[in-house]
């Protein structure tokens, strides 16, 4: 498991993060745009079931979102990953996002994830995420970099 | 936590005044040790739940809260409707209706241990566990309408068990108010092959043993005798609770300035309980509580059938069934007032002490069974609700050792591979699809359980029953 860092990091390489909450797990993705901390982020996501190098893009997905803001638009991406993750026994590896300005309507979500069904023994998952909450829930742009963070209740 | 923004009231009860928008104090229980290791979070987030609308009595933190979302894990508070009270998606979480059921064996450890390997490993193949696991139940739509309606009461009619267990779980097994109909489609398809399946995380299926009875009348009236094996199995309402859980959860957030309600934190999402929405919500999280009733009633069939295998004279009656995560409508004494209110309990058990008119017969003269859920390695404890009256917290008490530290903190200290084998040399066998998941929950990840059970004691919230030891763990 990475670490967060202790102070803020000022450059914006894409990069994802999980950090420390009571009983469950924070995430956290950061890059130059809102739509690469998204993809972060979903990586964090499946950092914390398992190690995404160990998880092969043989298929995709498309998922798509609309929220009013960038916070909620987070929450919606990663509760989107990982109802598709429980309906399809799948774990997602690799992820491209395109996040619309907002319109009148609010922002908007274009995703595909790539991943394979889960296997027991070569993917071990340590735990199940349920859903992404609304604690330490957070989409800005801190320190030169955009950062999309929430905990998740697993 | 800073214990200086907290009055004493006893060794275990502790008091923050209402301050900065509270309606009502907080209270934490919990010796000064357990409250000192408390993350400040607690705190923060049972201060936060003191400022919603309707909220009467006060916040309440039990000696094994720690930081959750919105509320604290180990949390309970009650609003009344008729004032404006809240129902709150984050007040319950997303596992609604997560709680452990006990198993009485009438086995000794000594009939065990010679067969405790393969024991484990059929309880192992048998029970479905961790992420990716599936049930061998497929539900259409009309099954799982009669599910969300009919918990553990329609398990029994389907053969998953038997009727005199119904008298042994809360609401009689079958949670009234349930209206499938507020159950979304995406909550149906992640439940369409999850019944019978434990989960992951902190959910497990032990074997264990009673080390000791604290309250021999009681002891026997619960039929535990030192010695004897019994089996706890602790999980809730699998995908279908998760589901419920997210999309009230998003709901609620952006739907709380529209119906008045200033959040101290989003993470608070509420709606008035006598709002459309929150009349949904509830229809909704009652049938996710039939839905982990029915969960845990096909777990007991699993384990009814292994055991079987191993020792046919052992019938495996059901002791007590209890949920963790629920908001419930029940009468409750406030500034000596009965008032109907709605108690949201958290990561907390209800606790209702003998002659309560909610209790089943089999406990009207006791008062309800506590289960303190330990960690592979540490004690749980059967409790009793209190002699009491009124009852501390709206009658709840904890649910569980708590953690002391974070997944990511326990990996530090922590690798699979040597929790599995310390608890073996201890004579423990632990089985689980993921050794990080194992170093994640390891015992000392958690708070002291038998500190927990007698912080709780001594508050009042519940007496001491009994003690277990564990001796074999199927670990989601």
């Amino acid at each position: 498991m990475r670490e967060s860092p202790k102070k803020p990091r000022s450059e914006s390489a894409p990069r994802a993060e999980l950090f420390a909450h009571g009983a469950d797990i924070g995430v956290r993705g950061i890059g130059p745009t809102p739509a690469s901390a998204f993809e972060e982020g979903a990586l964090a996501l499946v950092m914390a079931i398992t190690d995404p190098a160990r998880v092969a893009a043989e298929s995709a997905v498309e998922i798509r979102c609309e929220a009013p803001d960038l916070g909620l638009l987070f929450l919606d991406w990663l509760n989107a990953l990982i109802y598709e993750m429980a309906v399809r026994r799948f774990l997602f590896g690799r992820f491209a996002v395109r996040v619309d300005p907002s319109t009148g309507s609010g922002h908007r979500l274009f995703a595909r994830a790539w991943g394979e069904p889960v296997d027991r023994v070569r993917h071990a998952p340590a735990v199940e995420p349920k859903g992404a909450t609304l604690t330490a829930l957070k989409v800005e742009f801190r320190d030169g970099a955009w950062v999309a963070e929430c905990v998740v209740d697993v | 936590m800073e214990l200086s923004r907290l009055e004493p009231l006893s060794s275990t009860k502790w008091r923050r005044p209402p301050e900065g928008g509270m309606r009502v104090p907080a209270i934490i229980f919990g010796d000064e040790a357990l409250v000192r290791a408390m993350d400040e979070k607690v705190l923060e987030q049972i201060s936060n739940v003191a400022r919603l609308p309707g909220i009467v009595g006060a916040a309440y933190a039990m000696p094994d809260a720690h930081w959750g979302y919105g509320f604290p894990i180990g949390g309970v508070a009650a609003f009344d409707p008729d004032e404006g009270g809240v129902v709150s998606a984050g007040g319950v979480g997303f596992d609604i209706s997560c709680g452990v059921r006990t198993l009485l064996t009438g086995l000794k450890r000594g009939d065990i241990e010679p067969q405790k390997e393969a024991l484990a490993g059929r309880l192992y193949e048998t029970i479905p566990a961790g992420l990716g696991s599936t049930g061998k139940i497929r539900l259409d739509e009309i099954e799982m309408d009669r599910m969300l309606s009919g918990g553990a009461r329609w398990a029994i009619e389907r053969g998953w068990g038997r009727s005199e267990d119904l008298d042994r779980i809360e609401e009689g097994g079958a949670m009234p108010g349930a209206r499938p109909e507020h159950v979304s489609h995406r909550a149906r398809q992640r439940q369409m092959d999850e019944m019978g399946t434990l989960g992951s995380g902190n959910h497990y299926l032990e074997v264990q043993e009673i080390a000791a009875i604290h309250d021999g009348a009681l002891g026997k009236a619960f039929g535990l005798v030192r010695g004897e094996m019994v089996i706890s199995i602790h999980c809730g309402s699998r995908g279908l609770g998760h589901q419920i859980g997210t999309e009230f959860l998003r709901e609620m957030a952006v739907a709380a300035p529209a119906a008045g309600i200033t959040l101290p934190d989003r993470e608070l999402a509420c709606a008035p309980a006598r709002s459309e929405l929150g009349e949904r919500y509830l229809g909704a999280m009652r049938a996710a509580i039939n839905c982990a009733f029915a969960n845990r009633q096909i777990l007991t069939h699993l384990t009814r059938t292994v055991f079987r295998e191993f020792f046919a004279e052992a019938s495996l009656s059901l002791l007590f069934d209890v949920s963790h995560n629920t908001a419930k409508e029940e009468e409750h004494e406030v500034a000596g007032e009965r008032r109907p209110l709605l108690v949201h309990r958290k990561g907390a058990t209800r606790a209702f002490g003998a002659r309560h008119e909610g209790l089943p017969d089999a406990f009207a003269a006791t008062g309800q069974p506590v289960f303190i859920g330990g960690s592979m390695g540490t004690p749980s404890a059967i409790m009793v609700g209190p002699e009491r009256r009124p009852e501390e917290a709206f009658a709840s008490s904890c649910h569980g050792a708590g953690r002391a530290m974070s997944r990511h903190q326990a990996l530090r200290l922590w690798h699979g591979r040597q929790v599995v084998d310390e608890l073996r040399e201890r004579g423990i066998i632990v089985k689980s699809p993921s050794l990080r998941g194992v170093a994640e929950e390891a015992p000392g990840a958690y708070k002291d359980s038998l500190a927990v059970v007698e912080a709780a004691h001594l508050a009042g919230l519940s007496r001491k029953v009994a003690t277990l030891d564990p001796l074999l763990c199927i670990k989601g």
